[in-house]
């Protein structure tokens, strides 16, 4: 636990940026004080104290089972759904980012939004038709999918309306599973389109394609073929496993970076076209409005973002003493290449460690210690790209973007999308952290 | 076999020959689907109207269709319910204004894919083609878009002016084709 005698070693640490923020390059240091000292966050009332056998320890397990799952004392951690009882419109499903570490989400926790509910395709009857403009229009079974190369790689997907309640005048008081938990990340295998589209060929004349899903709703979206032929994906597995229900089983179009509804899911249909069909999700929904009355149209990239996850709302400090700030970053431009933390508002900044590898359009997590005297602080995580993007700052997107007129009180609203501003946590005396403005 | 090859390039390097370059090189697993069966999967309907199916109907039988398939959920005469209205055109004077058909949607085509792939809830895809066309009659003459006696079909349903049509900005203008 924080201050309670490990952390020695860090009193000697040389402070880099105001408010407590220290070196990055502790970590490569550190031993286990290190580890000891960063350990600093509750959930729940302490541990007591282990001085002989606990009861697990005396007598053997619990049997092994077929397909794991997490230990009873971690039930708290678990997405959550605005629409339980699954009626008649969209169900929503957050991503704990708070309770989660590293940088991958595991398959349970991936964030879904599904309209109409996750259809249950059964794969042997499922069909993937490529049509339109192409010399050969093929029809794919799952099966035949199965025996293509394919290619592994992370990617995260994000809802374009991932972080909307910062959007609203007020800061609206939420955990970051509730502001940003439609975002999420997985390593995803599968058979390029490319080398589909190599055997269907391609008609010159093809600009864009329409992908539609199996769903009942048959969502589509249209997609430029230049991303078509760069880096789209037919996506089979999902962290190893075959992709979830709610995130397209048995097979999803992965376009990585760009906005999580053209990753159509339960993926059934591609028709390659020469302009977009304009279908609802294009036309109406993922157009946001700009304060002048205008939308904006064709979005398509999910640009430059972190936060910060540990510590958040819900995640209170234990008293004075050392904590490790970390956070996700991530960029559909390409890879991360530098996250700045600070813990006085934005008034000083440090460089914080990037967990390696960091890979294009994927999380990248990053830590940086820091040493809490116990006063207010408010954290802020700022994330730049290798294309040269960096995050800008929430003052830059409201004289852009605008913002609502009276503040938002339901956290689940989407008042706008696509944005990609700093999240500020305030961290009051008590330990207790609040989301703010600054 | 699982030879990897540069997808990207290979495409572009066929485009450049032309459509006659033999592409596959590849598992060669498709199957070739013939236009027949390729006609039950389409259900694309584009901007220029390339899609619309044959078929016809007017405001006045979309409203006889309405009141049994939709305002369960859409409410009396498209005034909302559980599920969002249908008719109004509220000022787009704040970011999270409401979005409508009337104020927002830029063509009318719209209305009839995702009438006809998407609705009604519990059943999609069951309406006729002569119903779609009269229930997005009937929702275009109730915002006052079309008249209460104009028909629409293939040739009148994409001549409709949508009266947000040029209400939009390219996000990245360098992305697109």
């Amino acid at each position: 636990m924080p201050g309670n005698g490990s952390t020695r070693g860090w009193e000697d640490l040389e402070l880099v940026a105001g408010n407590g923020l220290l070196d990055r390059r502790a970590f490569l240091a550190g031993g286990a004080a290190v580890a000891a000292a960063m350990t600093g966050y509750t959930l729940s009332a302490s541990a007591a104290e282990q001085l002989t056998d606990d009861p697990w320890s005396a007598k053997a397990g619990n049997r092994v089972t077929a397909y794991g799952v997490p230990s009873r004392f971690e039930k708290r951690v678990e997405r959550t759904l605005t629409n339980p009882t699954g009626a008649p419109r969209t169900q929503h499903a957050r991503t704990p980012h708070h309770l989660l570490n590293g940088t991958f989400t595991p398959n349970a926790l991936h964030f879904v939004i599904s309209h109409t509910g996750d259809p249950d395709v059964d794969p042997d009857k499922h069909r993937l038709v490529i049509h339109g403009l192409v010399e050969r229009p093929l029809v794919f079974t799952l099966e035949a999918l199965m025996r293509y190369p394919m290619v592994s790689r992370m990617a995260f997907v994000e809802c374009g309306g991932n972080s909307a309640p910062l959007f609203s005048k007020e800061p609206v008081d939420a955990t970051v599973q509730a502001l940003h938990g439609l975002v999420s990340c997985a390593e995803w295998t599968g058979v390029m389109l490319s080398t589909l589209l190599e055997e269907t060929g391609v008609d010159p004349k093809a600009k864009w394609l329409i992908a539609e899903g199996a769903d009942s709703l048959a969502l589509s979206r249209s997609v430029p073929m230049t991303k078509a032929l760069d880096d789209a994906m037919i996506a089979l597995y999902q962290n190893g496993e075959r992709v979830m229900p709610g995130n397209g089983y048995p097979m999803r179009l992965l376009l990585p970076g760009w906005e999580g509804n053209m990753n159509i899911k339960w993926l059934r249909r591609i028709k390659l076209v020469e302009t977009p069909a304009m279908s609802y999700y294009e036309a109406r929904t993922y157009a946001p409005i700009l304060p002048s009355g205008k939308a904006y149209q064709f979005y398509f990239l999910q640009e430059v973002k972190s936060f910060i996850t540990h510590p958040s709302p819900g995640l209170k400090l234990n008293g004075p003493g050392f904590y490790e700030i970390s956070g996700i970053a991530y960029s559909g431009n390409g890879r991360v290449s530098k996250v700045m933390v600070s813990a006085d508002g934005g008034k000083s900044w440090a460089l914080a460690a990037l967990q390696e590898p960091v890979h294009p359009k994927a999380f990248t997590r990053f830590r940086v210690p820091w040493r809490w005297e116990g006063g207010p602080a408010i954290l802020q995580s700022r994330a730049w790209d290798e294309a040269g993007n960096m995050q800008p700052t929430r003052d830059q997107i409201i004289a852009h973007r605008g913002e609502t007129k009276t503040a938002v009180s339901n956290v689940t609203a989407f008042p706008s999308q696509h944005y990609n501003g700093p999240t500020s946590w305030g961290i009051e005396r008590n330990g207790e952290v609040k989301h703010v403005y600054a | 076999m699982f030879t990897r090859r540069c997808g990207r390039a290979a495409v572009i390097i066929a485009l450049a020959f032309g459509p006659s370059i033999a592409f596959a090189q590849g598992p060669n697993l498709g199957t070739p689907i013939s236009p027949a069966e390729i006609a039950a999967w389409d259900i694309s309907i584009m901007p220029d109207g390339s899609g619309l199916p044959p078929g016809s109907g007017r405001p006045a039988e979309g409203s006889v269709v309405f009141a049994a398939k939709c305002a369960a959920c859409h409410g009396e005469n498209g005034k909302g319910g559980q599920n969002s209205a249908l008719v109004g055109s509220p000022p787009l004077t704040s970011i999270n204004a409401t979005k409508t058909i009337a104020n927002f949607w830029p063509y009318a085509t719209t209305l009839f894919d995702f009438t006809r792939r998407a609705m009604p809830w519990p059943r999609p895809r069951t309406l006729t083609n002569d119903e779609v066309y009269a229930l997005t009659a009937y929702i275009l003459a109730l915002n006052k878009i079309i008249g209460e006696n104009d028909v629409m079909n293939a040739t009148t349903l994409p001549k409709v002016r949508m009266p947000n049509r040029d209400g939009f900005i390219v996000r990245f203008p360098e992305r697109m084709p």
